[in-house]
């Protein structure tokens, strides 16, 4: 199994969906509509192309790019080829939503609340869609960018100097 | 799928009289003596077995992917350390191969050797004091004081390396701070001569210990299917006969090099879960002294200017190392754009860095892939039906470490 192969076996089956490709590392990236990230994922775990595992989920946002500030990226993994693959979905802060993965892989679940305590990104068909690492009322996610990491009241604190 | 939602198991209850009648609710954690951390577990139980289970976590979350965001690669691994206490030197020499594969650097093959001495030696002392606590939590208590003993001298050799024991912050981005220590070699090869008929004696106290196989054997188990949809990986997914081991998957640091093999279970139950690790402490042994009856001459670490601090002596003669000194201290040095994978084989099971850069000098996204995490998710369905004894021995036996379960 090779980068091309499975490139080429998923622009086949969904045209439409993959936005674009890249080997970073030698890893195959594939950026896909979001839409489309549930069936591509089933597809691939159903198939021939047999990614039966799914190593992780995680979010990562991008301020500066309003069309695509929320991203997901999925890393999955054909056991029998070790072969790995990372896909990749963004969308706006509008319309942050996506299809669950529960049903495909259980261990889904709270890969998918861990992503939604971090950065809010809604999963479509979760079963119990709360935070999980965050208290329940915390009332934001704190991974997005615009929350800094230590108090932006204090002033004894200054870090110009040290390239921040 | 078996539906273990609490309503479909109330359901099965004749009436509601006989439902208050019945059945309780018993918060077992967050800080119970026999969970092994800080998380909680609420159980609905009919009398002594567990019709439901609700697992809590998040009590020690400490926002390590966050900090990440603004601290500099060489001081992201003190982070790591905090997750798996229990091997700590993985996740540290874990995470520096990530930033090595990031910035592109090969380390020299004493390097990797003197790695996988390591990390074999955090592995025998997570596994160690799994199997014995898990001993205990069944009532042997004696071979957990055995083991203890053992991991202490591991510790021993932490310390000749880097001065601590348990949090180790051991590693440099391209190799080490310093070669191994005189001191360090006689401990290990004490080990090598002394651990095995130790272990010997430990394994006779259980092995084939009756009382513990009967509290063991079909223990929360969990079938191969169950467990690779949880994304099980480690010796929890190898004792449901999978053999996936990430060092034979994806050698990294010249795991190829070596010759071993990977215990796999059949029931993926908690006896299953105990002899895998029990074997593959026998294998990192193994491994061991493999590496150490071969362990390359030469540099300790690579050739990285910018990311290795310089001697201390150089640093007060020589300009570059100054400069060099200067820029690592403060975080000046850029790292390429870029995004990498990069997995090890944990204590626990596959831990995984996913590592997205802008150029800057902090990581601009870090996401631990933890197993900890992807392994406590399981429990309530590994759990349910079985009676409340079961459950501790099983939530010991899939080693959760909070640490790294919430990160």
């Amino acid at each position: 199994m090779t980068n091309e192969f499975v490139l080429e076996a998923i622009t086949r089956e969904f045209p439409e969906s993959v936005i674009s490709s890249s080997e970073p590392y030698g890893m195959l990236t594939i950026e896909v509509k979001k839409d489309d990230i549930k069936k591509i994922i089933h597809y691939l775990k159903d198939s021939s192309l047999g990614f039966n595992f799914l190593t992780d989920i995680c979010g990562i946002h991008y301020p500066e790019f309003p069309d695509k500030e929320i991203g997901v990226i999925y890393h999955l993994h054909n056991m029998m080829d070790n072969f790995r693959l990372r896909l990749k979905i963004f969308m706006s802060r509008e319309n942050i939503e996506v299809d669950s993965l529960v049903e495909l892989f259980a261990g889904a679940n709270w890969m998918e609340r861990e992503t939604y305590d971090f950065y809010g990104i809604k999963f479509k068909g979760h079963p119990d869609l709360r935070p999980i690492l965050n208290m329940e009322d915390l009332g934001y996610h704190p991974m997005l960018k615009e929350y800094r990491l230590e108090d932006g009241t204090r002033t004894d604190k200054d870090d110009n100097m040290f390239g921040r | 799928m078996k539906d273990n939602s609490l309503s479909n198991i109330l359901n099965q209850y004749e009436s509601k009289e006989q439902i208050d009648g019945q059945l309780y609710t018993l918060n077992l954690g967050p800080t119970h003596p026999a969970t092994h951390g800080i998380f909680q577990n609420i159980l609905t139980m009919d009398g002594e077995r567990i019709l439901h289970a609700e697992q809590t976590v998040g009590y020690i979350h400490r926002a390590f992917e966050k900090i990440s965001e603004r601290r500099n690669y060489s001081q992201i691994t003190t982070l790591t350390d905090r997750m798996n206490y229990c091997s700590a030197p993985i996740n540290n020499l874990g995470w520096h191969m990530t930033v090595e594969k990031l910035i592109g650097v090969k380390v020299p093959k004493r390097v990797d050797y003197m790695r996988v001495i390591l990390m074999e030696l955090a592995r025998i002392g997570d596994h160690l004091i799994c199997n014995g606590v898990t001993g205990m939590d069944s009532g042997a208590i004696t071979g957990l004081t055995y083991m203890f003993i053992e991991r202490e001298r591991i510790y021993d050799m932490y310390e000749q390396i880097c001065g601590a024991r348990m949090t180790t912050n051991m590693g440099r981005i391209g190799g080490f701070e310093r070669d191994f220590t005189p001191k360090f070699h006689e401990l290990l090869k004490d080990f090598l001569k002394t651990f095995p008929p130790r272990f010997k004696e430990f394994c006779t106290l259980l092995e084939r210990n009756r009382i513990f196989m009967d509290r063991t054997i079909g223990a929360g188990a969990i079938s191969a299917e169950r467990a690779l949809s949880y994304g099980f990986t480690g010796p929890n997914l190898r004792a449901a006969g999978v053999d996936y081991d990430v060092r034979v998957a994806q050698p990294y640091s010249s795991y190829e090099d070596f010759d071993f093999i990977i215990p796999v279970g059949t029931a993926g139950d908690t006896y299953d879960r105990f002899m895998v690790r029990q074997q593959e402490i026998w294998e990192s042994i193994k491994i061991i002294k493999q590496a150490y009856e071969n362990l390359p001459e030469g540099p300790f670490h690579a050739d990285v200017p910018d990311f290795y601090l310089p001697e201390k002596a150089d640093v007060y003669q020589k300009m570059e190392a100054l400069i060099y000194h200067f820029k690592i201290v403060m975080g000046e040095t850029d790292v390429p754009k870029g995004e990498v994978y990069h997995a090890v084989e944990g204590g626990n099971g596959e831990l995984g860095f996913y590592l997205v850069s802008d150029g800057g000098r902090s990581p601009y996204r870090l996401h631990f892939r933890r197993p900890c995490f992807i392994y406590y998710q399981a429990y309530p369905e590994m759990i349910t039906g079985s009676v409340i004894s079961d459950a501790i021995v099983t939530m010991c036996s899939m080693n959760i470490i909070a640490g790294e379960l919430d990160a």
